[in-house]
């Protein structure tokens, strides 16, 4: 069997693995981090974003290997113990969740476009959620979340 | 997805060696259209041949008559490439139409045009500006790179390096994506270089295909009215629940035009 190392929030990990591994399962059944969601498994809902090596990626849509020697981070990056990151916070003050179940996709995402663009506009917004699908909310209170978490951000 | 072996070569001569040395080995790019088939067992390869760590088949380089994309250059960078963006415009556009954020981060130029998906972008790119496709061995035209529904002049074993794009005049690219997947349900790429004129159709039928009639219209012609009144015919597009061949072939005249007015 292969063996996998790779960086993923901040710590060393690795161990042997089918090569047909998917980092998301990898990242949910090897590391037990469960906060990374898989929802449709074919690359459509972006349930599953996680940045390899500063960039989103769809992690359902990649090998585990594939990310050999890469610095993963995943939602359970963002929050410093119990104070919540910008982009948490904005999606908690303007209610940018129902179910929750498409939110960390959804928040991994917005950090990586305000990291790329700290002044989005709501087209920005809308445009860079054409690989993220919410069923709940109607995208609106997505959208404000991630305006206000970008300027959060900033500060 | 069946179990394979997994190699990751630094190199295009270790990759082809990889290739040979395998029972049923396939290369792989960026994933985002071969991992799905993988996982829906449509492929089942003993090996696949990760070409990730290859630098030689990495970056973009311009020089005074053409662009020149490595085959593992993302769509993202492609996109946000300054001199892709100052030297063809639209195919820096065209880029940034692909999929969506997450998919133009891993999906590769390479990886797009030897799976020559009916819908993918990047094909009416090729074909649209008459760029040329750049393998281990030789160099393909792109009017005869495209043979048919996932099917490429590629032989077995040989692995594309890089894609070069002449400088056009004028160029631009418009498509009425699929809304969930942002696949071209029909795309058109225009090209002006020299009075020449290309029209390129994705999306449509089996494979990208030039639209003649089009072009001759456009070459005494450069305007939307010139296309507005060609119908094409459906007769050998597709036909799907996402649009009717009817329904692609009345698109065809629509997009053409906007990609004409874009072009300016």
């Amino acid at each position: 069997m292969p063996s996998v190392s790779m960086t993923v929030n901040g710590n060393a990990v690795g161990g042997d693995i089918e090569a047909r591994t998917l980092l998301v399962d990898f990242i949910r059944e090897h590391l037990r981090l469960t906060g990374t969601h898989v929802g449709c498994d074919t690359s459509q809902c972006g349930a599953c974003v996680v940045h390899v090596d500063g960039t989103s990626v769809k992690s359902c849509t990649m090998l585990a290997l594939q990310a050999e020697g890469c610095q993963v981070e995943t939602i359970e990056s963002l929050a410093d113990g119990d104070t919540l990151h910008p982009m948490q916070e904005a999606f908690r003050e303007h209610h940018g969740l129902q179910c929750g179940f498409c939110t960390p996709g959804m928040v991994m995402t917005a950090v990586a476009m305000a990291k790329e663009n700290p002044n989005l506009t709501e087209s920005d917004v809308r445009h860079g959620l054409e690989g993220n699908f919410c069923r709940c909310t109607g995208y609106q209170n997505i959208v404000e979340s991630i305006i206000a978490g970008a300027k959060a951000m900033q500060g | 997805m069946y179990e394979f072996n997994f190699n990751r070569p630094a190199s295009i001569a270790d990759a082809l060696t990889a290739i040979a040395d395998a029972d049923d080995g396939q290369f792989m790019a960026g994933g985002q259209t071969m991992i799905p088939v993988l996982k829906q067992r449509l492929a089942m390869p003993s090996d696949v041949v990760e070409l990730a760590n290859i630098d030689d088949l990495k970056g973009i380089a311009v020089d005074g008559g053409t662009v020149t994309i490595g085959a593992m250059t993302p769509h993202s960078e492609v996109h946000n490439s300054l001199e892709v963006a100052d030297a063809i415009p639209a195919l820096a556009d065209l880029a940034g139409m692909i999929g969506d954020p997450h998919v133009r981060n891993r999906g590769t130029i390479g990886g797009s045009v030897a799976n020559n998906d009916p819908a993918a972008d990047y094909p009416a790119a090729v074909v649209g500006l008459g760029a040329t496709v750049v393998t281990d061995r030789r160099e393909i035209a792109g009017d005869d790179f495209f043979v048919d529904l996932f099917e490429t002049a590629l032989v077995e074993g040989e692995l594309i390096t890089a894609v070069r794009f002449p400088l056009p005049d004028k160029a631009a690219y418009m498509k009425f994506p699929n809304p969930a997947s942002r696949y071209a349900i029909v795309g058109v790429f225009v090209s002006q270089s020299n009075g020449d004129v290309r029209v390129a159709v994705t999306g449509a039928g089996p494979c990208v295909f030039r639209e003649v009639a089009m072009e001759t219209a456009l070459a005494a012609d450069f305007s939307a009215d010139a296309v507005a009144g060609i119908s094409v015919s459906g007769d050998d597009f597709n036909n799907d629940i996402h649009a009717s061949a009817e329904y692609r072939a009345h698109l065809v005249t629509v997009m053409a035009k906007r990609a004409v007015i874009k072009a300016g």
